[in-house]
């Protein structure tokens, strides 16, 4: 009898490392052909919403301008091609105001007392027990009054302003996006404001005082190149009021029209090197209506009339820039795009539960939580990649297509572009993994579908059409996985400009950086709960 | 038929998920539903009754955006569910003509909608009707008290049973078409969320009017609306109709796949 040696395998040894477990996963994720069709199917339909927002027709263009708050209204240009002004960094402005000035050269300071600050506001305001044609006494919130230091007359120049705004107190402003908060208050007789801008090169600094002696420094701003002689002197402003109501599909629909602000200064003085000669009104950036705005001075007192606003100009629906495509709308695809990435990623564990593959996935790797890694290494790129290739082609071929055909396509720089776009990957790679975690958790597939579509993609949709009254719906997104959609917002939204700054418009209550914390916290405590179970249940 | 609809009851009944569904239907559309009503407070100056004033119909019917997911989710596993674990191979051993067996899974399911489409519906108008007097929503305003005697509120609230019953339908139509619960569910939702976001986003008003009237869900929740009615792109009985002819295509999809496939 011969001893017969026992069969050895000829194959070397394989390593047993993550590497080899992240190989196996990748393996049987682009070998499944619904996977990788349902992978494509997220990007297509994202870039396809891109595609038909920015080409899906648009209504006979309207022959407009720019109106005092930068909204189009007729007179030039189109509603498709809204000339708007563009502040120093290339952003919509609205620049228009009642000006008393006089051009200064060199450094110096002006100061200026404000007394009281009165309005009218529309027929249709709220407040209006008078009837359907008369104006209403009062101050729209963000009326301005106050001092102003700007490089020229025209619209859309560098500028630093110190004022009071009706509801909230004084302020610095400065090129249209700034904005430091002082001197808490409403102005009037019995609480006057004194003002002050001081100019040293190209430095602006803003002081307030409640009484003339103890001045507060609020801030100081750098205007680079500001000329060396710039316009120096009183200013009032009133943004026209907007009544908007959220309704069923995002959409706004506003009241309202034109208000008036009149402010009273005195105590005006130039000094440190400034030498004031007569002030001259003039409105800056439209026609002059004699009766409606205007100045009238008597002795040392200025009582200033103003209609307009000096701020940015927001993009969104509801606002100034309505007609105007913006990121937002080529990205609304997102949360579809999403509903294929969740069913793949979901499928990419439960079905190996329904068919027994998951016994053989860890007698091949029995270290459970190493497998779970894995694939969600795996999902986490497939979700990348479809989302950062939908997003991209949503965002660039949209705005192509947008100015291609005539339309205007919301400036943006391309940092910001860039950002959402990345954003929207990693939204939609951080979502995969919690559906997949979740996948695991439940090892039922049509159950982790419609659960992960009613933590994200639901908050989201019911939020961004505004079929939840609006505070529940910011509360949506404020505490569900939803919360990482704050990912997606391009343009930044502005305290100091009245809009309905909505979710379907692109604003989100949360910063996108805390909005991904709250999508990753669910995530990791989904995965957390999965390891556990995996690590529980037998397969 | 009896025979094929009692063993689709039998299997239907004796699944631990499906009570939890059901139940979980009702409990998420009444929860929203108040949640909603809760949340609801007048736009200033705006609380007046009229055709551009509150819908206290539709806001205590909220809950249905929601409550159909998990709807969809039971149509879906019930077909789904078989294809998945290999019942289906059964079934149809079972119940050889394959359309019988289809129509008796369809109807019973369809029945087991309609029985938490009632509940959630009946809840939610309950928490309205509760709710809503004290939300500015009061006689003192205009807005008569939700009633079931007010044809109008009687429409919205029988209608939105309706529809609940109908995305059943179309979830089954398309799962069985689909043949997987998972994806099942991830198109019926992509399809009924797709067609309210593209309409929002065409800037043309034409064209987005038109693909409301198209949308299984837009369209088929005008059957909720009690104030404006005027204004709605398709009356609300059309609108329903919508939804209807969605689901009577998924049906007839999911039974040609049935019929000409192989299990």
């Amino acid at each position: 009898m011969t001893a017969v040696a026992p069969y050895r395998s000829p194959a070397v040894p394989g390593r047993d490392g993550f590497a080899q477990t992240l190989r196996a996963e990748w393996t049987k994720f682009r070998t499944v052909r619904g996977w990788v069709i349902g992978t494509l199917v997220a990007a297509l339909v994202m870039a396809g919403v891109g595609l038909l927002a920015a080409g899906g027709g648009r209504s006979a263009c309207q022959a407009v301008g720019v109106g005092a708050n930068g909204q189009p209204e007729s007179g030039s240009g189109s509603s498709c091609q809204p000339s708007f002004i563009l502040g120093p960094d290339g952003e919509p402005v609205a620049d228009s105001f009642y000006f008393v000035r006089q051009p200064l050269t060199g450094d110096g300071s002006v100061t200026v007392r404000v007394t009281s600050m009165t309005g009218l506001l529309p027929p249709d305001h709220p407040d209006n027990a008078a009837g359907p044609f008369d104006s209403v006494h009062g101050v729209e919130p963000w009326a301005k009054a106050g001092l102003i230091v700007k490089e020229n007359l025209s619209q859309g120049s560098a500028y630093a302003a110190i004022l009071v705004a009706a509801d909230h107190g004084v302020r610095l402003q400065w090129n249209y996006t700034g904005d430091t908060a002082g001197l808490p208050g409403p102005v009037g007789p019995a609480n006057p404001r004194w003002l002050r801008l001081t100019r040293s090169g190209d430095v602006i600094t803003g002081y307030d005082s409640a009484d003339g002696t103890h001045w507060t420094r609020v801030g100081a701003v750098t205007l680079t190149g500001l000329s060396s002689t710039a316009q120096v002197g009183l200013f009032t402003a009133s943004p026209d009021h907007d009544q908007m109501t959220a309704n069923f599909g995002g959409g706004v629909s506003g009241g309202g029209g034109p208000t008036r602000d009149t402010a009273v200064f005195d105590h005006l003085a130039t000094a440190d090197g400034w030498t004031a000669g007569p002030w001259t009104g003039q409105y800056v950036g439209r026609p002059e209506i004699p009766g409606v705005v205007g100045f009238h001075q008597a002795g040392g007192q200025y009582t200033l009339t103003g209609q307009g606003n000096i701020a940015p100009v927001p993009a969104g629906h509801g606002g100034p820039a309505d007609a105007s495509a913006t990121v937002t709308d080529y990205l609304l695809g997102t949360f579809v795009g999403l509903i294929a990435l969740v069913v793949v990623a979901g499928l990419f564990v439960t079905a190996e539960y329904r068919r027994g593959l998951i016994r053989l996935t860890f007698a091949a790797t029995p270290s459970r939580g190493r497998v779970l890694a894995a694939k969600s290494v795996v999902v986490a790129v497939a979700g990348f990649v479809a989302g950062l290739v939908g997003a991209a082609a949503a965002v660039l071929a949209g705005e192509a297509i947008t100015r291609a055909r005539g339309y205007y396509a919301f400036p943006i720089s391309g940092t910001a572009e860039a950002r959402v776009i990345v954003g929207t990957a990693v939204l939609t790679a951080v979502a995969s993994v919690l559906a997949l975690a979740i996948g695991a958790i439940a090892a039922r597939s049509a159950a982790t579908v419609a659960v992960v579509i009613v933590v994200i993609v639901i908050p989201y949709f019911l939020a961004a059409t505004a079929a939840l009254p609006l505070g529940a719906g910011d509360w949506l997104l404020r505490i569900t996985p939803a919360a990482g959609f704050a990912l997606q917002q391009p343009y930044p939204a502005y305290d100091q400009v009245t809009m309905l700054y909505s979710p379907f418009s692109g604003y989100f209550p949360l910063a996108p950086l805390a909005g991904l914390g709250v999508l990753a916290a669910w995530t990791a405590a989904a995965l957390a709960l999965a390891a556990y179970r995996l690590r529980r249940r037998d397969a | 038929m009896r025979d094929a609809l009692h063993a689709e009851w039998t299997k239907l009944r004796t699944l631990a998920g499906t009570w939890w569904l059901l139940l979980a239907a009702a409990a998420l559309t009444i929860a929203v539903s108040a949640a909603a009503a809760a949340a609801f407070s007048c736009p200033p100056g705006a609380c007046a009754a009229g055709p551009t004033g509150a819908d206290p119909a539709k806001i205590s019917l909220t809950g249905v955006d929601l409550g159909q997911v998990v709807i969809a989710l039971l149509a879906a596993g019930a077909i789904g569910g078989e294809y998945g674990t290999g019942m289906i191979r059964l079934t149809l051993t079972a119940v050889p003509r394959r359309l019988v067996a289809f129509t008796a899974k369809a109807l019973v399911t369809a029945g087991a909608a309609l029985a938490a489409a009632l509940l959630a519906v009946a809840g939610s108008a309950l928490a309205g009707w509760v709710i809503l007097p004290g939300k500015g929503l009061s006689a003192a305003h205009g807005y008569a008290p939700l009633s079931l005697a007010n044809p109008s509120d009687l429409r919205a609230a029988g209608g939105s049973v309706l529809y609940l019953t109908l995305i059943a339908l179309l979830a089954f139509g398309v799962t069985a078409a689909v043949r997987d619960s998972a994806a099942g569910i991830g198109v019926v939702l992509g399809v009924l969320l797709l067609f309210p976001l593209a309409s929002a986003v065409i800037p043309d008003q034409a064209l987005a009017r038109h693909l409301e009237q198209l949308a299984p869900m837009t369209a088929g929740l005008y059957i909720q609306a009690t104030v404006g009615v005027q204004s709605l792109p398709l009356t609300p009985w059309q609108g329903l109709g919508v939804t209807a002819a969605w689901a009577a295509g998924a049906l007839i999809l999911g039974a040609a796949v049935l019929r000409l496939r192989d299990a």
